[in-house]
């Protein structure tokens, strides 16, 4: 939903205009922290490590460092992680207090690896990172890491010596009295900072990197920007009113992991804290002594975090697929969803009552177009107090789930973090008595303006209060909640319209924390609680799905993002290609954005041309702010009506492929919208490339994303290889810039040659209902003529294909003209009725004769042959999917 | 696949209708429905498809763009798309879409014909009695149309006769006034003359007092030295009067004597300050015209003056019938001091009759001026209404300057046919327009079935409330339900006899269905 300031800020009813108020969020400057740090100059590091303090357990290296201006000593922490990674841990040796250190965010401690002395002496210590000859240089005047891979440093630590660690200290011993040291203004809003100066700050060398990703949530270009001359990349979970494009201004969500690539290698810097962040990118040459006196790109990044300790992951690679595994193997994978999730999502703000939900889903029926979810916003609740159902609006919940699960779709009711404080509200009562309220400074509930008006807000920071966040959502406490009713985490920054920057003060407490450690975490908890809610009230049976727009590093474990309140603007459309690109490099897959765009009303061209953009992108919904005009896929003519349920029914025809993807990015972290230098690591040409994208390795997608647009450029990677266009099956070389004249039906996707995409070509009004339908196995075939690929099988809902291994895994390979079918599960048990109906295939040539090998048996099959465009059909094959089986062609 | 409740059903591959049974022959090769190709017959329904228009699989889901045909005895036959085939959700009432998903269908086709029934039944009623009222309405909206009409034309009539009488009254206006204008200003000439002679006799009184005011040594002339004692007369107002300045006012001369100092008069006079008490500097008073109490005739008010208020005033007129308007703007000086003892005295008899002669011309004039302008606005009202689209049969004349209300949960809904829709809070707050009368935009068949009002209050960021009037036959013309299906976008439901249509002469006997 929405953002905050309009029920709020009269003031705001005259800026019409639509972009972001910028004087309502900080820059660096008006930052103490960042100010203080971006001041410092490089090339003065007062810091020095103590070799004599060196001490090695077998995986553990400890030595303190101490800054010579004063006196303060730093204890490091360094461990060789198992999957080629390596955390630097940096703290205070002896804090006044403790600092805070980030839970819940590593699935587990990740498993060390021995490290080992190589040498040692006055200038500093080399250590063996255990594979592939790989060192580690500790030097000590002043301190600084190097990380070798033979002759070539790969990354270095505090290189350009802005390790910067504000201690702990009293107000008196304050030597200067400085601004913003133990106060800050912004606005109106005071933070009394209590603790005084926290921050802390490294920096990052990559010699031979152009190229660095990551740091979601930005509205701006995958490849990240250099920051000189500008304000850093900013994390800070924020509700960002008509949020711009094309800058650093932080947005609602953080993930504070960047990937840094170039040809020979793949590698990324998780840098674990949950404060206000910043980061600074600049791009430098440095002069390369293995090659002489040729200069060396290189790209420097410094981190700044307001609080907390240091605490990086830096993830070796060398593979883009090795820093995803190393990645999930700290964070998680993405969870993996209903299969009914992947389909096609309508909301607004808001359905109106139970009549309008009805009267929709009747008219997707009349409209011949396959639905799963409809959404209630805010509006459904009443009186904004979530978990209920406004009394005239909404006054037969159940009536009206049942009816969409007569009809095999679901629902989706919005559930926000903030809390109507209302004496008369049975949330609200139990998280008072329960004292389960973030605290203001003075130990008083904290109190903000949402939604609903004067709002609490849970800690959820707290596991009891997560706990019993989660028995919310069991179905004797969620009054008129069933089965097929899922939820929607909105406004979980938090999203304080009343507070400093729309959100939380940073001097509220969450026990002995500061809001100020926690921020960015907070959203994580929310939707963490929430879909752990779901899980439980099937009695751990059956996925939850839950929706964030707040999110931070392992959020992907909790359900699908999406990119907040855009606008139908071409702009943001565009826009939805790298947001949801740089979350799938750093671990979040299931992503989406409004289709249509949330604010304004969109013309027809772009709203057709925004279902054909999501309609290929893992999160498939279509939103809109309460004050636009009706949209539903029907209201735009016969005509574009058309257009639309061609691409959702493309949508459901790919399912099959979609559901595999999330499967392998849940078994793997590869993600499932990648770049395509994540398929190309090697090819230059594609380390740019943002307007166009892969799903899986084995389609990729150019949509059309310019108003009025007569054709497009595609760039089809890989030399020596070839595309098929999926709508024509003509055939493409790939390592070229294809031209492509479009029409305003026009999707440019192509299938790889050597891939095998199993589909659901009977498209039905539900994902639900295409359960049992046959699968057809599109074939692309290789120059060399082969090609492989994957069918993954389950109920599509329970928990069942983790805890009983209740799923089919099958392995697609053709070679030798020979199609096969094999189990990549064998202790795997479940049974399906699909079947083969048909096999295309892409680029073959016409056999004499195809025969079906299956439990000893060989039958012919019916073939066709398309001479002009070299496609190969087997008529109804008939095969169960889940069976072993050849297919030969003679 | 055989029905065994209705031995009737006559055998033919599922989901194909009755009426293209002949193109599937059993065991005879197939010709897909747009010739495309010729398949054998085992093919058609057998879960795979042949045909590019899915005519070979009328009863699967395997052509993405087939159809489904259930006969639904009962009540009515349909098609249904392919892919709602065994989806588990029950389409067809007779349950046939559904033989292999497992969903447990029932047929309901009978209740559901009846209650088709029932309700075709009473819509019939209501239609029938609608069209009835319709023909009253239609009737007597022509009888009004032609009454309104026959009423504009007798106006029009009456307006020329009153145009006439208008030029008649004025010519005899202005003929009272001329004579009344002349003995006006005989009456100011004769009084300005004698003003004038009474200021001169006034003048040399001052004058002869003034000489002996200054004649202080009493020796019959005024000196210099003793003109310079009135400093009040310093001509560069230094406050001091030189003797050269005094000699200047005296024309050189040293000293005057009473003849001489008429010509040194006029040069003080203005200034001059008596010592003794006296009245103020005495200005004979402009002759106060009595122009309050007589309206001049319109068309002699200067344009730069009034115009404006002028029509303003009228444009209140039209709607403030009381006496309550604002001060006519003519009034611009207030009374003057009447204290006066030389006001100017009243007029002769002759004069008097002549000007009330005119003022009773003026009066009779503006009286049926009046009245032109009343029937004027009259028949204008009459050719805006008129004027307004009122359907085909002027049926929908009738809701004319009517207003219909609905209360919902939180408002007061009104709608105002042809001319407004607004929202009123139940508990008190003010009202808002949810749209004026735009026009008629049902579909192109009948546009009548819906009315459009936009340019209402304007939404935050949004656009200006509109309304749509959604009309269905009714026997009560009256709003049955409103909402806002999209933010500022109302939509009106409202019944109106006007609407019904002629009802078919249909039995109401359930449909002939194929089978039976």
């Amino acid at each position: 939903t929405g953002s905050s300031c309009e029920s709020w800020d009269v003031k705001l009813l005259q800026v019409s205009t639509f972009a972001v108020d910028r004087g309502n969020f900080k820059t660096c400057d008006q930052s103490a922290f960042c100010k203080r740090q971006r001041a410092l100059k490089p090339g003065q590091s007062p810091y020095r490590a103590l070799l004599e303090t060196l001490e090695l357990s077998d995986s553990r290296l400890t030595l303190q460092l101490i800054n010579d201006n004063n006196k303060v000593h730093l204890l490091l922490e360094l461990y060789r992680l198992q999957g080629n990674m390596t955390r630097v841990k940096i703290n205070e040796l002896k804090p006044l207090r403790p600092r805070f250190e980030v839970p819940d965010v590593l699935i587990a401690e990740p498993p060390t690896e021995p490290l080992s002395v190589l040498s040692k002496d006055d200038n500093g210590v080399v250590l063996s990172l255990g594979a592939k000859n790989q060192r580690l240089i500790v030097s000590a005047r002043p301190f600084r890491l190097d990380i070798m891979q033979g002759p070539e440093v790969l990354l270095s630590l505090n290189s350009r010596g802005l390790l910067a660690f504000e201690h702990l200290r009293l107000h008196k011993d304050t030597d200067k009295e400085e601004d913003g040291l133990w106060e800050e203004t912004f606005k109106s809003h005071t933070d009394t900072k209590p603790n005084g100066p926290t921050s802390i700050s490294l920096d990052f060398s990559l010699p031979g990197v152009e190229h660095v990703y990551g740091i979601p949530e930005h509205a701006d270009d995958l490849k990240l920007k250099t920051t000189d001359g500008g304000d850093p990349y900013r994390l800070y979970n924020l509700d960002v009113f008509q949020y711009e494009l094309y800058n650093p201004m932080a947005l609602y969500g953080s993930i504070p992991v960047m990937l840094a690539h170039n040809t020979q290698r793949t590698m990324g810097i998780f840098w674990l804290n949950a404060a206000e962040t910043w980061v600074d990118i600049s791009s430098n040459t440095m002069l390369d002594f293995v090659q002489g006196s040729s200069e060396k790109p290189q790209t420097d990044v410094r981190w700044i975090s307001e609080s907390g300790i240091i605490d990086v992951f830096i993830m070796l690679g060398p593979k883009p697929s090795d820093v995803f595994s190393q990645y999930a193997s700290l964070t998680g994978t993405q969870s993996f969803p209903p299969l009914a999730s992947l389909g096609y999502h309508q909301c607004r703000w808001n359905y109106n009552d139970q009549e309008d939900v009805k009267s929709v889903d009747q008219g997707f029926d009349q409209h011949d177009i396959p639905y799963d979810f409809i959404w209630l916003d805010i509006e459904h609740a009443d009186g904004k107090r979530y978990f209920t159902w406004d009394p005239h609006k909404f006054p037969q919940p159940k009536e009206m789930l049942q009816g969409l699960m007569d009809k095999r779709r679901k629902m989706v009711a919005i559930v926000d973090p903030h809390i109507r404080v209302d004496s008369g509200y049975k949330i609200h009562n139990e998280i008072t008595s329960k004292d389960f309220y973030v605290k203001n400074k003075d130990g008083r509930n904290y109190e903000g303006w949402c939604w609903p008006g004067n709002s609490g807000y849970p800690d959820f920071t707290k596991p009891e209060m997560r706990a019993w966040w989660s028995s919310m959502f069991a179905y004797d406490q969620y009054e008129g909640s069933m089965e097929n009713l899922f939820t929607w985490n909105d406004m979980n920054e938090p999203s304080v319209f009343n507070g400093p920057e729309v959100t939380m003060h940073k001097d509220a407490l969450h026990g002995k924390w500061e809001h100020r450690d926690i921020h960015n975490i907070y959203g994580l908890y929310v939707q963490m609680a929430t879909a752990e809610g779901q899980t439980q009230r099937s009695g751990g049976v059956e996925r939850p799905f839950v929706l964030t727009r707040a999110f931070f590093a392992g959020s992907q474990r909790y359900g699908a993002v999406w990119t907040g309140d855009n606008a139908a603007e071409w702009d943001h459309l565009k826009i939805s290609i790298p947001m949801c690109l740089s979350l799938g490099l750093v671990g979040v897959s299931f992503c989406g954005a409004d289709v249509g765009g949330f604010f304004k009303n969109p013309s027809t061209e772009l709203l057709v041309r925004w279902y054909q953009t999501g309609a290929y992108q893992p999160f498939f919904r279509a939103h809109a702010h309460l004050d636009t005009t009706r949209r539903e896929p029907w209201l735009f003519g016969p005509e574009n009506t058309a257009l639309i349920r061609e691409v959702i029914r493309q949508r459901y025809a790919l399912l099959p492929y979609w559901y595999q993807l999330l499967y392998q990015a849940h078994k793997t972290g590869m993600p499932v919208m990648r770049p395509l230098w994540v398929d190309y690591p090697k090819d230059t040409a594609t380390f740019t490339i943002d307007d166009e994208f892969l799903i899986g390795s084995d389609l990729l997608v150019h949509p059309v994303t310019e108003e009025g647009s007569r054709g497009v450029t595609a760039y089809l990677p890989g030399a020596g290889e070839v595309w098929y266009d999926v709508h024509t099956f003509q055939k493409h070389n790939g390592a070229q810039n294809l031209y492509i004249p479009v029409t305003l039906s026009s999707i440019p996707v192509f299938q790889r040659g050597g891939s095998i995409i199993p589909r659901k070509d009977r498209v039905r009004r539900s994902s639900a209902c295409m359960e049992n339908d046959p699968y057809t196995l599109y074939v692309a075939l290789s120059p060399k003529k082969f090609a492989e690929g994957e069918l993954y099988i389950d109920d599509g809902h329970s928990l069942n294909y983790d805890t009983k291994k209740e799923f089919i895994h099958r392995s697609l390979t053709f070679a030798n003209n020979a199609l096969t079918s094999s189990n990549l599960c064998p202790d795997c048990n479940f049974l399906t009725s699909s079947w083969i109906e048909k096999v295309l295939i892409l680029g073959a040539s016409k056999p004499s004769k195809v025969l079906l090998k299956m439990d000893g048996k060989e039958t012919p099959v019916d073939f066709e042959f398309d001479t002009s465009m070299s496609v190969l059909t087997l008529r109804k094959p008939g095969m169960n999917a889940g069976a072993d089986w050849t297919l030969l062609l003679q | 696949m055989l029905h065994l409740g209705t031995p009737v059903e006559i055998q033919r591959p599922r989901g194909v209708p009755l009426t293209k049974k002949q193109f599937y022959v059993e065991n005879k090769p197939f010709t897909c429905l747009d010739g495309s190709r010729t398949i054998s017959f085992d093919r058609v329904n057998d879960d795979y498809c042949d045909c590019k228009d899915g005519s070979d699989e009328p009863g699967t889901a395997a052509c993405p763009n087939g159809s489904f045909h259930c006969t639904n005895a009962g009540y009515r036959p349909m098609f249904i798309p392919s892919s709602r085939i065994n989806d588990g959700i029950c389409d067809c009432c007779d349950t046939t879409d559904e033989y292999n998903s497992g969903a447990k269908c029932e047929n309901t086709c009978k209740e559901l014909g009846r209650k088709e029934r029932e309700v075709l039944q009473k819509m019939a009623e209501i239609t029938k009695e609608g069209f009835l009222l319709k023909q009253h309405l239609i009737e007597e909206a022509k009888k009004g149309q032609q009454e309104k009409q026959s009423k504009v034309t007798d106006m029009q009539g009456n307006k020329k006769q009153l145009d006439e009488k208008v030029e008649v009254l004025r010519t005899v206006k202005e003929t009272a006034e001329q004579p009344e204008k002349e003995a006006k200003e005989r009456h100011l000439k004769a009084w300005e003359e004698q003003k004038a002679a009474i200021r001169l006799e006034k003048d040399k009184a001052k004058m002869a007092e003034a000489f002996l005011e200054l004649d202080d040594n009493a020796d019959g002339f005024v000196s210099v030295s003793e003109l310079q004692s009135h400093a009040e007369l310093d001509a560069d107002a230094d406050g001091t009067l030189t003797e050269t300045e005094a000699q200047g006012l005296m024309g050189g001369a040293e000293q005057v004597d009473t003849s001489t100092f008429e010509s040194v008069w006029p040069n003080i006079k203005d200034k001059y300050h008596s010592e003794v008490m006296e009245t103020p500097p005495d200005e004979v008073k402009e002759p106060v015209v009595d122009n309050d109490s007589e309206p001049y005739p319109e068309d002699d008010i200067s344009e730069e003056e009034d115009e404006e208020d002028e029509d303003d005033y009228h444009e209140d007129d039209d709607k403030v019938s009381c006496g309550c308007v604002q001060a006519p703007p003519t009034i611009k000086t207030p009374e003057k001091n009447h204290e006066d003892e030389e006001a100017m005295p009243s007029y002769d008899a002759d004069t008097q009759a002549l000007i009330d002669a005119a003022q009773k011309a003026r009066d009779d004039f503006e009286e049926a001026e009046k009245a032109l302008r009343e029937m004027d606005d009259q028949i204008r009202n009459i050719e805006k209404e008129l004027s307004f689209d009122f359907g085909p049969d002027a049926e929908f004349t009738y809701l004319y300057s009517q207003c219909y209300e609905l209360t919902t949960g939180e408002y007061i809904y009104r709608l105002c046919p042809f001319n407004r829709v607004s929202q009123k809070p139940k508990y008190g707050g003010s009202e808002t327009n949810l749209g004026t009368w735009g026009s008629w935009s049902g579909p192109e068949n009948n546009k009548y079935l819906l009315m459009k009002y936009d340019h209402g209050t304007g939404c935050w960021q949004g656009p200006n409330r509109s309304t749509t009037v959604k009309l269905t036959c009714g026997k009560e013309t009256v709003v049955t339900s409103t909402s806002e299906p999209s933010r500022c976008e109302y939509l009106i439901e409202f019944t109106t006899p006007a609407v019904c249509q002629e009802p078919a002469n249909t039995d109401l006997s359930p449909h002939d269905h194929e089978e039976l």
